[in-house]
């Protein structure tokens, strides 16, 4: 299990992600990247889409990331990596290279939910040896703040405006680390950029198997869920404690839930510290849609549980 | 923007040396607040290491020695983050405009 001190004394050794990019400040991502590439100690190629990870850490002529990175279009990292590792396995075969590579994607929920699902589909189909972290911020923030499916219900989206017409965003997320479960990959799992431990020592436990990997992290956006610059870390650990987020594994189909609260923290407590919730505050309707906000947590909070005693580790 | 390369000057491939975003943008022009490490108070947990988005909190032999304030953008994570309290934020130039 990789502790702070390894990950710090791997950074020192040698940095794979600089300063000098142009993410806001506060923006959760970096933290994300940092703690995964420190967490591979083998060589790593890196893949993103498009994305504010992409716009801001490549701006000609230079680049954050020390490491080989490459970027394409929006909607096929996962088609590039899997050419990249597939090119990789050529050249090993050919005996023309022996070290072991690593190949990671880190695209946004805009690149992995929206438009890179099905590329992202086709190379867990074709298992391809790859991990992909996609950082959730639940929105098209790059761009500024366009609803995607990512984005939770209610919440406040420049292509969902709050009004009245509509609260905010009418439907639900959709649960894409169950989709890409039903693919039957060796390793998927869920994380928060607030227990960035347990994502260092899920990412050692998806290099574990050879296939496709697959981590989603919430990755908290101060912009665009109208926080603090400094709330990255509370954000996160809220939506955890509140069970919007649970973090859990599934590993070769067995679930296994890395933490459950011991109280019931109602997720109106999350919701009533972003700026992209603030009219379910103000309105007279707020009420009955906090209500089934709710409803939703407690409903996807209880299949989980069911899916852990039914498909559990010991089950 | 004097200067500019022609063509026959760029990289192929728009291939960059990496790492290389940390000499060309200093984004510690961004900083409103400045934190202020208080040394006595550290118990070297590297929580603010960990969580610095500009990988801006300095490390030697897995202890923190300061701030990089060429990249640090002020954003306070670390202040928050801190358990003893040990980082302060303050306001750059004690609070006064850049600009007359």
């Amino acid at each position: 299990m990789p502790s702070i001190k390894v990950l710090a004394e791997r950074e020192e050794r040698g940095v794979r992600f600089t300063g000098g990019h142009t993410l806001c400040a506060g923006c959760a991502e970096p933290m994300v990247v940092r703690t995964v590439l420190n967490a591979i100690p083998d060589p790593v190629v890196v893949a993103s889409p498009t994305g504010c990870l992409e716009v801001a850490t490549s701006r000609f002529p230079g680049t954050a990331w020390n490491v080989p990175w490459i970027h394409v279009a929006f909607e096929n990292a996962a088609a590039v990596i899997s050419g990249v590792e597939a090119a990789y396995k050529v050249l090993r075969k050919k005996g023309l290279l022996d070290k072991r590579v690593r190949f990671v994607v880190f695209a946004g929920d805009g690149g992995t939910y929206d438009i890179g699902l099905q590329a992202l589909s086709g190379a867990l189909e074709r298992g391809h040896d790859f991990l992909y972290v996609c950082l959730n911020n639940e929105a098209y923030m790059n761009t500024g703040v366009q609803r995607s499916s990512a984005t939770p219900k209610c919440a406040a989206a420049t292509t969902a405006p709050v009004g009245e017409a509509i609260p905010g965003k009418p439907q639900e997320r959709k649960d894409l680390t169950e989709i890409v479960a039903a693919h039957g990959i060796p390793y998927v799992a869920q994380a928060a950029v607030s227990h960035l431990i347990d994502l260092a020592n899920k990412v050692e436990r998806a290099m574990n198997y050879e296939g496709p990997k697959f981590i989603n992290v919430l990755t908290t956006c101060p912009l665009g869920w109208r926080t603090p610059r400094d709330s990255a870390i509370q954000q996160a650990k809220q939506a955890v404690e509140t069970r919007y987020w649970p973090l859990y594994e599934v590993i070769e189909g067995r679930y296994k839930i890395n933490y459950k609260p011991k109280e019931h923290v109602p997720v109106e407590e999350w919701l009533k510290t972003q700026g992209r919730f603030r009219h379910l505050f103000r309105d007279p309707q707020g009420k009955e849609l906090i209500a089934q906000i709710q409803a939703e947590v407690d409903r996807r909070w209880e299949l989980l549980l069911k899916k852990e005693q039914c498909f559990g580790v010991g089950g | 923007m004097a200067g500019l390369k022609g063509w026959r000057e760029l990289p192929l491939g728009g291939v960059v040396a990496g790492g290389t975003a940390r000499d060309l943008n200093k984004t510690g022009s961004w900083r409103a607040e400045r934190p202020i490490w208080h040394e006595e108070k550290c118990i070297q947990c590297l929580q603010c290491w960990l969580h610095c988005p500009d990988d801006s909190v300095l490390i030697r032999g897995g202890k923190v020695t300061g701030f990089d304030y060429e990249h640090c953008k002020g954003c306070g994570v670390c202040a928050a983050i801190c358990p003893k309290d040990a980082i302060e934020m303050v306001p750059e130039r004690g609070g006064e405009c850049a600009r007359p």
